[in-house]
């Protein structure tokens, strides 16, 4: 995906000098392997900044929340279902937004190629024609892209991005043949208390940075609930209690709204599978509700609407 | 000298030693991570890491930590009157904790033991911790002690430290207490001429290795004003999206936060680790918010690290370099290149 770097970086120059936009939010290359860092550009001149590969992990959209002037964005598949939301729940307005629509083939995920590489220190990391070249202090391997995705774009079914001003390149194939919810399935086959088990175990690690919430586009809330003081729903200490109302209740706060952008993921330190609880909760408004987080503008999504025509049973 | 050569293969054994007289903390493998964990009977350690995902800090300086205790009973004549809460302060040793992470209880050390203010439990908890080392043959490309005071087998700030010698290590006492530890290590041998000079070599050799730096140098010359109002402030804070993780993961952040919490007739009062990137942590009573903006906590975060601290301590910079900040955070700000800004 390297080769749409210089487009962008034509398009976001175009798009400023023709004063088509205020600003222009992109990714330039990280500092570190496997990481690059949103950036906000409103100098044409310093759109040779830009940047795109298989390491632009974190969802953009989150950068749009409540802004008031023109941004040039480039969005691929998730983020482009994020940036649907965001317009839905009034976030944003379509009309600020010249979309630089790019078709993914997913991102790597930098915990997958650690272990492949058996945690041995990475200096450098390539892609090269569908192929991820690892090099550190005495070795050089190479992995298949599709084998080292992260876990999101591995099961993801909407790659090419739903709305656009243009796009950069061409559109890329859905992937077919996937179940999306192998792994939820499995949790929902567990007795209730393995369940519980399951879930303690997961998130004991959790050190409460909120680094999960704070990468999600869907929490914008002025003051999150963990925050609040008056009342306080939610003690701040350690305590496992408090912790796992945290990832409960942040979780329901999603359903019917993740797009399954890995961003939380992807941002946990300390490596908690968080889709584990989101999940559930598409495959719920999928199943209930045939329900897609951002497909599609001027849909309500299905929580914050009401149907007299609901073909369910026990809401009419 | 007291030096001591134990085989590799010993020496979980040997540490077993020391349980009696320390509550033990070993670096265990946990999924992809390292951490510090107490040394039980079923404990595996593992000495094999680059660095523990989280520093020590916790050990002597807990996430949260019950200051005091007391109780709503009507009928308790003690109603309402705070008691301190029990703790723990028998002696504790950490064993394989780098040079940087040693370092950093050093750093923190000037904040809450100093003329001024005392810190009753962080100060009683560190004087009770016996930290034995593990120096650092592989620096990652992420860490930076050699340009913040440190070094990747410096023995200034520990009380024993452990030389990786292939299959065996060598371990030296350096301070009263570590020889003490290292007289307790079961097994092993005394240290032959070899051992010492590959020791040496070893550490010269991991110095040469850490290729990256954190300049800092101008700093102490340049204006607080002019740094504070500098331009480049909203660009560096842009991506942040204001979570916790670079304070929480720096083993010299020390900021709280104190709560009560109820339970039954129970009160505890809690100091938690608080963070000064969540925009709560300087909300007022009043509602006022004087860190309202994102960009004025990113500013903080770094201002207090590279200007405020060093300015009022006279002691260099309040990081030891270990890089867990730029590793863990999830826009790749970096610490380094914030630094150059503001050096320039």
């Amino acid at each position: 995906m390297g080769e749409h770097t210089e487009k962008i970086i034509e398009t976001a120059r175009r798009l400023l000098k023709d004063n088509k936009v205020d600003i222009f939010i992109g990714y330039r290359k990280g500092s570190v392997p496997m990481m690059n860092e949103p950036v906000l550009i409103s100098d044409p001149e310093k759109t040779n900044q830009l940047h795109w590969d298989s390491n632009c992990g974190l969802n953009l959209c989150n950068y749009l929340t409540k802004r008031t002037d023109r941004i040039g964005i480039v969005a691929n598949g998730c983020n482009s279902r994020n940036i649907v939301t965001h317009i839905t729940e009034n976030q944003i307005k379509r009309e600020q937004l010249y979309l630089v629509g790019i078709p993914c083939t997913g991102m790597i995920d930098p915990k997958t190629i650690r272990r492949a590489v058996k945690f041995r220190e990475i200096n450098e990391v390539e892609e090269r024609d569908g192929r991820i070249i690892v090099k550190g202090d005495g070795f050089e391997e190479s992995f298949d892209k599709k084998d080292v995705l992260q876990k999101n774009c591995a099961t993801c079914l909407h790659r090419n991005p739903v709305i656009y001003d243009e796009l950069i390149g061409e559109k890329v194939p859905e992937q077919e043949g996937i179940d999306p919810f192998k792994d939820v399935k499995k949790i929902e086959a567990m007795k209730s208390d393995d369940k519980w088990g399951f879930f303690t175990r997961m998130i004991s690690s959790c050190i409460r940075c909120y680094a999960c919430r704070n990468a999600c586009p869907l929490c914008y809330c002025t003051t999150c609930f963990v925050d609040e003081s008056q009342p306080q729903w939610v003690g701040k200490s350690s305590d496992p209690t408090d912790t796992m109302t945290f990832h409960l209740l942040r979780a329901f706060h999603c359903a019917g709204r993740c797009t399954d952008c890995g961003a939380c993921e992807r941002a946990c330190p300390m490596g908690i599978n968080l889709r584990q609880f989101t999940k559930k909760l598409n495959k719920d408004a999928l199943e209930l509700f045939l329900w897609e987080a951002g497909l599609k503008e001027g849909q309500r999504p299905p929580m914050d609407v009401y149907k007299t025509d609901d073909y369910n049973d026990f809401i009419r | 000298m007291t030096d001591k050569v134990i085989n590799k293969k010993d020496w979980a054994g040997s540490l077993k030693g020391i349980r009696d007289s320390y509550r033990t903390f070993v670096p265990v493998r946990e999924g992809d991570f390292h951490s510090f964990r107490p040394f039980e009977d079923d404990t595996v350690p593992n000495f094999d890491f680059l660095n523990t995902r989280l520093s020590p800090k916790s050990i002597v300086y807990p996430q949260s930590e019950r200051m005091f205790e007391c109780l709503t009973d009507p009928e308790d004549p003690e109603k309402g009157i705070l008691k301190e809460a029990a703790k723990d302060y028998s002696p504790q040793a950490i064993i394989g904790i780098r040079p940087c992470d040693a370092q950093a209880f050093r750093i923190v050390k000037r904040n809450f033991d100093n003329p001024e203010y005392r810190d009753p439990w962080w100060v009683q908890r560190f004087e009770s911790t016996v930290l034995v080392g593990l120096g650092c043959g592989s620096p990652c490309p992420t860490c930076f002690c050699t340009s913040v005071g440190g070094g990747p087998f410096q023995e200034e700030y520990l009380d024993a430290i452990l030389y990786d010698l292939g299959d065996r290590y060598l371990v030296r006492g350096l301070t009263g207490q570590g020889k003490e530890v290292v007289s307790r290590l079961q097994g092993g041998g005394p240290a032959d001429e070899k051992a010492g000079k590959d020791a040496k070599a070893l550490a010269s050799a991991a110095k040469e290795k850490v290729a990256a730096r954190l300049e800092s140098d101008k700093l102490g010359e340049k204006e607080v004003t002019a740094l504070f109002n500098a331009p480049f402030w909203e660009d560096v804070a842009f991506s942040c999206i204001n979570c916790g993780t670079c304070t929480f993961v720096c083993p010299t952040c020390w900021c709280f936060d104190i709560q009560d919490e109820v339970w039954g007739k129970q009160v505890d009062r809690i100091r938690n680790w608080d963070s000064c990137m969540l925009p709560l942590f300087t909300l007022e009573g009043s509602g006022h918010n004087p860190r309202d903006k994102k960009f004025q906590r990113v500013r903080q975060r770094f201002m207090h690290k590279l200007k405020y601290y060093p300015d009022k301590y006279k002691n260099g910079v309040q990081c030891s370099g270990c890089g867990r900040c730029v590793r863990s955070c999830p826009v790749n700000i970096d610490i380094r290149n914030v630094a150059r800004l503001m050096n320039e």
